[in-house]
């Protein structure tokens, strides 16, 4: 796997300097994760010299930290009173449900959320119905159970302080997270 | 009486998961706490429909101690808005002794009892305290009563004295001797707190930067169970109040909450998700063994609790829709449904007399204190405060202690269970809620 992002840096950074088709390997690093997306690498455009990164930290190609990537989304917003995921949502489920898939050593914690209003004990349980709603759909999107541990924290810790409409909206949520973050 | 036995040191222990940046920090109740003025300030904002006129006169050589007596009895009779409490200033001579009470004296100030006393220094260091209940108008006494205890116990010994006189008065058993818990949230800092019900000497038993809720009191008064978040995912502990020794007694797959204890403290229903949905299981209170299952539904079935002969479990479910409270047996079974006015009834409580339950019903947008009689099947709404909360019933059953808020902040407050007292408890730093009422405990 590290090579590979070593492979994915150094073409990023070939974009830049030469012309060979750079597009069709970042399009390719995207969605297919597999070590064979290694053999298309560009050679350097000068034999002999090698270019190196400067102050690149490989971090940002790690897909599930790399903003332009669909995996650092991590928020599932719902509706009140609800636990649907809502159609625009789903290619999020989907993506993670699918590195999931993929990685069959990943572990994720779906945590669920509810707004203010009501009872402590009642909020967890619709919280845990937001997580539960979400690991059921990668469930069958590619991930296996086993990976996945729906919890909640119920209304005990907003993100959203206030207590109105928008900040009620906010705290319905599920968040997916990584072991290890 | 049996003298109060000192009870031993605070002992200090960390966490089972101490995580770089969450440490949490275990305390054993220290048996009587440090001088310190009460974190929990109490204003009563509403009264009984008839007040019993009694006065406590000054106690024979109370003056001299640390802790005097009678401004403590006289505060928790005022307290409970069903006494009126007559002057017993400038009695010359102060009674101590049944012969030294001038009834006419007191008639005439509208007392219908007075309470004397006296507080004596023994040779083994501590105190003999005695008092008596005089009827003003038979000129005979009430009742008597005689304590030995350390210094340190003096307030405790007020608040029996309290209770004492409470019961001959009314008929019903005081909780002025009993403690209550509750969560404070400062910043992001959480602290479960045990206090005397006068809000007096709060002690913190367990501090963390993660969430806490839903304490319960064990029926011996000797440990809670809790909810923490210190995992970073819910998880049920049961804490020795003596010791400061706890264990995770429910640490499931999913989330794990909502303990209520059985009547014989040995067992806890919980809610838990291990087996997808929010489902009522019966686990040992030391966390041995494997849960049994007492619900089968595909809805939210939580907030179980016990009645008080052992024999039933209310909770909430939305089998039916929206939450609304049912009841079933305690091993489980079909259970009943008992609410029926809106579409939102949860957090139901036993009254400890077990003839009705205390329960939060969302009306439009706001949320209220109610109690329904299993009797009469009858809804009372006892509070209006819009975001009222956590009902929980005193020993006696007389009052609902909750959580609510004033200007966005949390504060605790209570009701009598027939509406008319009202009570405010506010609290120097933060915001208070999750309270539990504790038992009534003989010592």
């Amino acid at each position: 796997m590290k090579k590979f992002f070593v492979g994915l840096l150094i073409a990023g950074v070939l974009a830049g300097c030469s012309s060979t088709p750079t597009k069709e390997q970042e399009g390719a690093a995207v969605e297919d994760r597999k070590p064979s997306v290694e053999a298309p690498v560009a050679k350097p455009a000068d034999s002999g010299v090698v270019s190196q990164p400067l102050g690149t930290s490989t971090v940002t190609a790690d897909p599930l930290k790399d903003p332009a990537n669909i995996l650092s989304k991590r928020s599932i917003y719902f509706d009140y009173d609800s636990n649907l995921v809502k159609d625009e949502f789903k290619p999020t489920v989907a993506a993670h449900a699918k590195y999931l898939g993929q990685n069959r050593n990943k572990q994720v914690r779906i945590e669920g959320n509810a707004d203010e209003r009501g009872s402590s004990e009642y909020n967890l349980a619709l919280g845990q119905r937001r997580a539960e709603a979400v690991k059921q759909m990668m469930q069958l999107l590619g991930a296996s159970a086993g990976q996945i541990e729906s919890v909640s924290f119920g209304k005990e810790k907003p993100r959203a302080p206030g207590h109105d409409e928008a900040a009620w909206a906010e705290n319905r949520r599920a968040d997916i997270r990584y072991q290890g973050e | 009486m049996k003298s109060m036995a000192s009870i031993n040191l605070m002992t200090m222990k960390s966490g089972n998961l101490i995580k770089l940046f969450n440490a949490v920090f275990l305390f054993a109740l220290f048996a009587v706490p440090g001088a310190s003025h009460a974190a929990l300030t109490i204003e009563i904002v509403g009264a009984g429909a008839n007040q019993i006129p009694v006065a406590i006169a000054p106690f024979r050589a109370e003056d001299g101690l640390a802790q005097k007596l009678t401004p403590v009895i006289a505060a928790d009779l005022a307290r409970s808005g069903l006494f009126r409490m007559v002057d017993a200033g400038g009695m010359v001579p102060v009674p101590y002794e049944p012969e030294q009470v001038d009834f006419p004296q007191w008639r005439a100030r509208g007392a219908e009892a007075v309470a004397i006393g006296s507080v004596t220094l023994q040779s083994d260091g501590r105190y003999d305290i005695r008092f008596r209940l005089m009827d003003v108008v038979k000129q005979t006494q009430l009742a008597g009563f005689v304590y030995y205890a350390p210094a340190a116990q003096l307030r405790l010994t007020a608040h029996k004295i309290a209770d004492a006189i409470y019961e001959k008065m009314t008929g019903d058993a005081g909780v002025f001797a009993t403690r209550i818990t509750y969560v404070v949230k400062k910043g992001t800092r959480y602290e479960l707190q045990v206090a005397d019900a006068d809000g007096y000497g709060a002690q913190t038993v367990l501090a963390s930067n993660e969430p806490i809720i839903s304490p319960a009191w064990a029926p011996d008064g000797a440990r809670l169970a809790y909810v923490s978040f210190e995992g970073r995912k819910p998880v049920v502990y049961v804490q020795s109040l003596t010791t400061g020794n706890r264990q995770a007694v429910a640490n499931f797959r999913g989330s794990n909450s909502a303990p209520a204890w059985s009547p014989d403290g040995k067992r806890l229903a919980v809610t838990l998700t291990k087996d997808g949905g929010s489902q009522l299981y019966l686990i040992d209170a030391d966390g041995g063994g494997a849960p049994t299952r007492l619900t089968h539904s595909s809805a939210i079935d939580t907030e179980a609790n016990f009645s008080p002969d052992g024999q039933w479990i209310i909770f909430t479910s939305d089998r039916g829709g929206g939450p609304q409270i049912y009841r079933m047996p305690a091993s489980g079974g079909q259970p009943q449904r008992y609410t029926f006015e809106g579409n939102y009834n949860v957090s139901p409580h036993f009254s400890p007399d077990g003839k009705s339950f205390t329960f939060m019903q969302r009306s439009g947008n706001r949320f209220h204190i109610a109690v329904q009689d299993f009797a009469t099947r009858q809804v009372q709404i006892l509070t209006d405060g819009g975001i009222d909360e956590s009902p929980s019933f005193a020993p006696n059953s007389r009052m609902i202690l909750y959580a609510t808020k004033v200007r966005g902040r949390g504060i605790l407050a209570a009701v009598s269970s027939d509406g008319r007292v009202k009570q405010r408890f506010t609290e120097d730093a933060g915001d208070v809620r999750e309270p539990s009422w504790g038992p009534l405990v003989n010592k």
